[in-house]
């Protein structure tokens, strides 16, 4: 596909998968053989199960504040099947399906909701920065990166996530006018989910998308169908090539819906309609995706139904693994601040161990 | 080989030996690349090292630190300026929520071996915004180091230190004296440690701790109480972050009485800090209660108001008598 066909400023949206799952875009099918569509699919599938699996034990109290990905699978799946091993990302922190895609193991996700830090450790060599919570900032960290990339003459590219919400902050200007001034090898990926907490994107901008921003960076933009994980794969990919071929950056739309929460400590029915939620369940990316998939013949209903429970199985093993085994080393608070330890702060481990030690 | 340099000049020689030692030492912000820096910190570097490694960027201190930290984390090690320390604070949230966090948020994954340059304090006429003292601001932040010279061999040899070090390092200058006299320092490269003080003269009735321009100010009050017959014992506390507690802690345990002395607002400042751990850790020893002598808890004056605002060497010296005297 060309990024240039779409153009933003006629709110030209890319497609290839339908909501039914029907192709309306022949040419731009993907070449991926069935192993790949198995794996996309499964990963989709895993990415839900995961939500699934941590909003229920957040509710039996078992898991603290989660940030689900309900619905939004597919934009990050799709876009993160770009990637090259050697490549970055820089995540804000609704990006399961991308970080399970490059390598990041359920166990760190699941750590890292359940408050410990190291959960953000990654294992060698899964180039994934830890959670960003700060809107946006991150996005300044990929630009780094792939400025860092062009000194060092090195091809790898980034990817950066950031939310509709994010949009409206300072670092999203100054991201990506740094990535287009420096040609910073970076995709922007705007996962356009409707919502900022409960402020709909209808108040965020005035502009009648988002990837249309883009032409102020001199920079190309694609409005894409979040939903549809071949068009997320298709334009994610033309997008990494350019930024590989040292083009510079590009900025993506994936106009897409958060079905769930923000996070397990909001209630959403407070800000939108119930009829609102149901025309996009209608769009759900893993409904239309297993749709084309039973058509074609790559999967069917009794695959779809042992993967899930081999999933939910794993899912739930790994939760155990950590549940109640994963209280933070008093020593792991402090030593990670500075490489040697200064003295006033290992004064105050000493102090506090003492009081620990003399009250057994 | 020594030549003999003002604080900026060596400043400068720094940069300039670290981008020579270290092929991944990169500098950049606004101003830093053709021009040279608007204090001429930069001079020259992008004419020795090209525009990759010394350049201009667009006007945004939030993606010149943000960026930083990508660079960071990609095997650089960027050393950036902020043209005035009062126009850090677009940047406060990459400073605060990710230059002092990502070793413990990654547990050690990712360390951000990078550098922070600002200028800092007043006394130089300037616009508003230009003269603020905010060291107390950042020292209070876990992972971040925050260093402050005071002469030309301190300011290269700290500064090549917080190239080199692992952790990321506010290096704020103090502009007052950029060019307030010159000293003889080796031209090649050297590093002084970080987190240590110096004591600059030893004495036996008072131990003063200052920073910064107000280090040569203190000097001169203390030749000027010399003169009565008091012995001061001055300390250049040089890295704000983390403290070298031990340096006045062990001089009071000497002299018994102590004054702190900083252009910062008094409340919350460091000097608050310093005392308390004298408090601390030399209650018993003390003679008179220990004092601050700062910038007043007001926004820093235009010029014409600014004679007011720093503590001058008058004033410390009169502080300094009525500590002994009391």
């Amino acid at each position: 596909m060309r990024l240039e066909d779409y153009n933003p400023m006629k709110n030209e949206m890319y497609q290839v998968l339908d909501p039914a799952g029907k192709i309306v875009l022949e040419k731009d099918v993907p070449e991926l053989d069935d192993e790949q569509l198995k794996y996309l699919y499964k990963t989709m599938l895993y990415t839900r199960t995961i939500d699934e699996k941590a909003l229920s034990y957040q509710r039996q109290g078992r898991m603290l504040t989660y940030a689900p990905n309900l619905g939004q699978e597919a934009a990050q799946v799709g876009s993160a099947y770009t990637m090259k091993k050697e490549d970055w990302m820089a995540p804000a922190f609704r990006e399961l399906g991308a970080w399970l895609v490059r390598g990041v193991p359920l166990k760190n996700i699941y750590l890292y909701w359940y408050g410990n830090e190291w959960g953000s450790h990654m294992p060698e060599g899964v180039k994934v920065l830890p959670i960003s919570v700060p809107i946006a900032s991150q996005m300044q960290h990929a630009t780094g990166i792939g400025m860092a990339n062009n000194i060092k003459k090195e091809k790898n590219v980034v990817l950066t996530y950031v939310g509709d919400g994010g949009t409206s902050h300072g670092d999203f200007h100054e991201a990506l006018n740094f990535a287009s001034v420096f040609k910073s090898p970076v995709v922007f990926i705007v996962q356009n989910n409707q919502y900022a907490i409960s402020t709909s994107r209808k108040i965020q901008t005035m502009s009648e998308n988002i990837a249309l921003k883009a032409s102020a960076y001199a920079i190309p933009g694609i409005l894409v169908d979040g939903n549809d994980i071949f068009a997320m794969y298709n334009a994610t990919k033309a997008a990494v090539e350019r930024a590989r071929n040292g083009e510079g950056p590009t900025l993506i739309e994936a106009y897409t819906y958060r079905l769930g929460a923000h996070t397990t400590s909001d209630d959403p029915t407070k800000y939108r309609e119930d009829a609102e939620v149901e025309e996009w369940s209608k769009k759900d990316p893993l409904l239309r995706f297993g749709e084309y998939l039973k058509e074609k013949e790559v999967i069917d209903d009794s695959w779809i139904d042992e993967t899930k429970k081999e999933l939910e199985k794993e899912v739930k093993s790994t939760f155990e693994s950590i549940e109640d085994k994963s209280d933070t080393e008093l020593e792991d608070i402090f030593k990670y601040h500075y490489e040697e330890m200064p003295a006033q702060l290992q004064d105050q481990l000493d102090e506090y161990r003492s009081f620990l030690e003399g009250g057994k | 080989m020594a030549n003999t340099l003002s604080i900026i000049q060596a400043i400068n020689q720094a940069l300039m030996n670290e981008m020579k030692n270290d092929d991944t030492v990169v500098v950049y912000g606004e101003d830093v690349g053709i021009e040279g820096g608007v204090f001429r910190a930069t001079v020259d570097l992008q004419k020795t090292y090209g525009k990759e490694r010394a350049f201009d960027t667009p006007l945004a201190e939030s993606a010149i630190v943000g960026t930083a930290v990508g660079m960071a984390i990609n095997g650089l090690k960027p050393v950036v300026e902020m043209q005035f320390s009062g126009f850090s604070y677009p940047a406060f949230n990459q400073i605060i929520s990710h230059v002092a966090r990502m070793r413990n948020r990654s547990r050690g994954q990712y360390n951000l071996p990078l550098v922070i340059r600002a200028p800092y304090g007043g006394g130089i006429r300037a616009l508003e915004h230009h003269s603020e003292s905010t060291e107390a601001l950042y020292a209070q932040i876990p992972g971040l180091k925050v260093v402050i010279p005071s002469t030309p061999y301190d300011a290269k040899g700290l500064l090549i230190a917080a190239i080199r070090d692992p952790d990321p390092v506010l290096f704020w200058e103090p502009k007052r004296i950029y060019r307030a006299f010159k000293q003889e320092i080796p031209e090649e490269a050297y590093e002084i440690p970080l987190g240590k003080a110096k004591v600059l003269q030893e004495g036996e009735d008072i131990t003063i701790v200052a920073w910064g321009a107000m280090v040569p100010d203190v000097q001169k009050a203390v030749k000027m109480v010399e003169e009565k017959g008091i012995s001061a014992e001055v300390i250049d506390l040089r890295t704000i972050a983390p403290m070298d507690r031990e340096s006045f802690i062990e001089s009071v345990k000497k002299t018994g009485r102590i004054l702190v002395v900083h252009e910062a607002p008094k409340t919350l400042g460091v000097g608050s800090e310093i005392i308390s751990i004298v408090n601390e850790k030399a209650f018993l020893y003390l003679e008179a209660p220990p004092t601050r002598l700062t910038g007043f808890d007001t926004t820093f004056p235009l010029p014409r108001g600014e004679k007011h605002y720093i503590p001058s060497p008058d004033r410390i010296a009169k502080t300094i008598q009525d500590i002994v005297n009391y």
